[in-house]
């Protein structure tokens, strides 16, 4: 989507931004991207979605300096989701959002000197040798009567919470993922997350890179949804370039989307029964998971890695034996799908475990945006593919999965449906890949035009979308992700309140989080 | 019974043997018993563990489309042995500001329970080790003390994961000790005697199985047995002191060597011993199957009773397993909601109802 941004002041930001959400119902917030630009000075870019009409419009603001410190007042009591998406930008940037009640770095150390995605940063070795020391606080800065910047400290903890580090060296955090849970017995009383630690700098680096090159970076943000992450980037160079592609390509883009789905998906009801103790299941799953690899690995030459997708197209065809595999799969796969159920998914105990556990409303998920299906477990309808079609989507027959139980049974009930619904897809699409160039030759050097763009796909665990804001290099001026996982995170402390330390690792395992697309 | 091997002659020659001899006195008699006992016990108990460790390993592999161990020895049969001497060579170290006494203590107490458990187990007719005329009231009395070892191990650890683990071992175990032991007490008033050779003798008869003998109540006895008994042994889905996704290790994650090597040990073994005293108590331990029927009988009872106890013990020990890599974890607050609102209730009617069944004479004599 070309984005054509609706510009607001400082002065009218706030009451500008309170009446797209009341008035003209934007109640989803897609993304906060951080900006240098560059005169214009620091600024966030909004990404707003309408739920009921799937409209989607884009906000610029550029901060006001007060003191020498750049501000923008908080979104936070609109959509609650931008608590972290803010301290992003606070971390990358240094902007600070008035009224924002814990600005505190969010990825990068703390004892960082400066904002490394500002123009003017220079990196060298920025980490103090000191002790990283963690502050207990978050700042929340205002602006008082004169006009002067307002610091006040809030505290995270009180004397006597038992808190305990969830992570970021855990079985069950699916990575490094730190979570520091203050307990009550058993009980989580609060819940604050601590990102970063397998931060890499992805963004920062694309802005030095060509576009080929930026492309071989998107594997290693959700390591199981490599297929959808390469497509979105593709996606947003290509519709910035206006490349016209040939139907083959679509067909097989769509189809290797799914396959990668499938293994996604597979890999989340493994690792949710694994969470829950029952190992057995797991295994199921990833014997069959394997199938799967087996078949994209002769096209792709990948198995976790996938390296499919380039600028115009493929990186090569289809493998001669691809569609019979494909069919053996899909013939195979079926019964698998019922025997998790019957092994996992239907016992009485995981049923105690995943019910009510973790629970969040319609109207929490819209304000968190909590995609993917761990919204659509309660009831949102927020599936890229059918709200803003891609490929083949628009073309081919499937449902979108809704459960409406708001907890995590009814997440896992939403991946086990979208298994069958993957293999729906493929099954359509299979027999009549149509015959064409798999590449649109491309020039050697690729300039992307003047302009701001961006594109989203449904990734397995949450829309994934890339902003790309051009000013016609041969590199972005800035390509800014919006991660699946960041505003899963972001919801798990609202969901897990009152609920067990079980809980805390049944619900992680239910929404579906993998933590290197959260930390990029 | 007449063919059923005694054990008790073996031991009666030995102690003459000695006594009359080679002419020792009663003391230096029964302390070079004492010593020989004690060693074939411990040599019994490492020998079963490394058993229990292989079949779990090979039990579960099966379960989940896997081999198992191959690699080392045939059929990975010295697989074990090579963990079991890693871990034996492994060093001991102590978590800074642990508390050493009881982080040191744990272990041994926990092996403890478990030993004195284990050494209850009647191996043969003849084959006690322990046989007291309040034998079942002092097994779990004795096998207890494990959860004091664990409660100290994570209380002593210095760590936070330990401390929540500590809390729900605690709480899980004494709980169920409740249902446990109403089930024994269960089957003890249909056996009239809490000496477990007295249990054991009381079954040899032809249907003499208490299962069979006290039907309905017994059967009901015997399941509620098992889960309370899984629930004690701290094994799946009852695994809540461990829980390895949310606790790592629980209380033993700060422990190496052969302090974390005893807990694994303990674990094994509680297995066997609820399962031994399960086969025991329900299954009529070492007495073999009895029809009725002269010539069936007669060649039943030519089997040793030690393969018959064994058989039993390891049927369950395998029934266990099952249950364990089939069934997800539950959560401690559903733990306590079994034992509390369903199982104990039940295992308390169900000892009115054998009760009545006894005082009514209703049982299969």
């Amino acid at each position: 989507m070309k984005l054509e941004f609706l510009s607001f002041d400082f002065e009218k930001f706030a009451k500008e931004m309170q009446n797209l959400k009341d008035q003209k119902g934007f109640d989803f917030l897609v993304t906060i991207v951080g900006e240098d630009f560059g005169e214009e000075g620091l600024g966030c870019v909004y990404i707003l979605e309408n739920t009921n009409t799937h409209e989607r419009t884009s906000v610029k603001t550029i901060a006001k300096v007060v003191d020498g410190e750049s501000v923008i007042p908080t979104v936070t009591n609109l959509w609650k989701g931008a608590d972290l998406l803010e301290r992003e930008v606070f971390d990358f940037l240094g902007v600070k959002f008035l009224g924002h009640p814990d600005m505190r770095r969010l990825f990068l150390r703390n004892d960082f000197q400066g904002y490394p995605l500002r123009k003017d940063f220079k990196a060298t070795n920025e980490y103090t040798l000191e002790d990283d020391q963690e502050p207990d606080y978050g700042l929340e800065y205002s602006l008082d009567k004169d006009g002067k910047l307002h610091v006040k400290e809030n505290r995270l903890f009180t004397n006597d919470d038992y808190v305990v580090n969830i992570g970021p060296q855990h079985p069950s955090t699916h990575g490094v993922l730190r979570l520091q849970t203050v307990l009550e017995g058993e009980t989580v009383k609060r819940v604050y997350p601590h990102l970063g630690y397998i931060h890499r700098g992805i963004e920062k680096m694309w802005e030095s890179m060509t576009y080929p090159q930026t492309l071989a970076l998107t594997d290693r943000l959700n390591y199981l949804c490599a297929m959808m992450q390469r497509h979105a980037l593709v996606g947003v160079i290509e519709e910035a370039m206006e490349v016209e592609l040939t139907d083959r390509i679509h067909y097989i883009r769509t189809i290797m989307d799914e396959l990668q789905r499938l293994d996604s998906h597979l890999l989340f009801t493994s690792c949710c029964a694994q969470d829950l103790g029952a190992l057995t299941a797991f295994l199921y799953g990833m014997r069959d998971r394997e199938h799967v690899l087996n078949v994209m690995e002769e096209t792709t030459g990948g198995r976790l890695i996938q390296n499919y997708y380039r600028i115009g197209g493929l990186q090569d065809d289809i493998d001669p034996n691809f569609v019979k595999n494909v069919k053996d799969l899909i013939k195979y796969l079926r019964p698998m799908i019922q025997e998790y159920m019957d092994v996992f998914g239907n016992n009485i105990i995981t049923h105690n475990r995943l019910e009510n556990v973790g629970p969040m409303s319609l109207e929490d998920c819209i304000n968190y945006g909590v995609t993917g299906p761990a919204g659509r477990a309660s009831g949102w309808k927020n599936d890229v593919r059918k709200n803003h079609p891609y490929d083949m989507y628009g073309k081919v027959d499937f449902e979108q999965c809704l459960e409406t139980s708001n907890d995590s049974m009814g997440r896992y009930m939403v991946h086990i449906n979208e298994m069958y619904q993957s293999l729906n897809i493929i099954e359509q699409l299979i027999d009549n890949i149509p015959e064409g160039d798999f590449y649109v030759k491309q020039k050697p050097i690729i300039k992307v035009p003047e302009g701001q763009w961006y594109f989203s796909v449904e990734g397995a665990a949450g829309e994934f979308g890339v902003y790309l804001d051009s000013k016609g290099d041969k590199s972005p001026y800035r390509m800014k992700m919006r991660p699946m996982g960041l505003s899963l995170v972001g919801a798990l402390d609202p969901m897990l309140r009152g609920q067990k330390i079980a809980d805390l690792v049944t619900t992680g395992a239910a929404i579906d989080i993998v933590i290197p697309d959260i930390d990029r | 019974m007449e063919h059923i091997f005694d054990f008790s002659q073996v031991t009666t020659w030995f102690h003459d043997l000695l006594t009359l001899t080679l002419g020792l006195g009663d003391f230096w008699a029964i302390l070079i018993e004492c010593v020989l006992v004690g060693a074939a016990v411990l040599g019994a108990y490492s020998v079963i563990a490394m058993i229990l460790i292989f079949m779990e390993r090979k039990v579960c592999a099966y379960f989940q489309c896997r081999i198992g161990p191959v690699r080392v020895g045939p059929w990975g049969l010295l697989q074990v042995v090579a963990d079991v001497l890693k871990m034996l060579i492994k060093e001991i170290f102590f978590v800074d500001k642990a508390d050493k006494l009881l982080y040191i203590v744990a272990p041994f107490l926990v092996i403890f329970g478990s030993v004195g458990a284990f050494c209850f187990l009647p191996w043969n007719r003849g084959a006690h080790i322990l046989d007291f005329n309040v034998g079942v009231f002092l097994l779990t009395a004795i096998s207890s003390i494990g959860v004091v070892g664990i409660f100290l191990a994570g209380w002593g650890s210095n760590n936070k994961y330990s401390v929540v683990s500590a809390m729900r071992s605690a709480v899980q175990m004494i709980s169920y000790e409740m249902s446990l032991c109403l089930c024994l007490i269960t089957a003890v008033i249909l056996t009239g005697t809490m000496q477990v050779s007295g249990i054991v003798e009381a079954q040899s008869g032809p249907w003499g199985w208490l299962i069979v003998q006290g039907h309905v109540p017994a059967l009901i006895a015997f399941v509620v047995f098992l889960i309370a008994g899984n629930a004690e042994a701290n094994r799946g889905p009852f695994d809540m002191a461990e829980a390895e996704s949310e606790l790592t290790a629980g209380h033993h994650t700060e422990y190496s060597g052969m302090g974390f090597g005893f807990f694994y040990l303990a674990e094994f073994l509680n297995l066997f011993i609820i399962a031994g005293i399960a086969a025991t108590v329900f299954l009529g331990g070492w007495a073999p199957i009895q029809i009725g029927v002269e010539a069936f009988d007669e060649v039943m009872q030519y089997i040793p009773g030690i393969v018959w106890f064994m058989g039993k013990a390891f049927l369950l020990v395998w029934l266990l397993m099952w249950i364990k890599w089939t069934f997800p974890r539950l959560r401690i607050d559903q733990i306590l909601k079994l034992e509390w609102k369903y199982l104990m209730p039940m295992a308390l009617i169900n000892l009115v109802l054998m009760t009545v069944v006894v005082a009514l004479g209703l049982y299969i004599k």
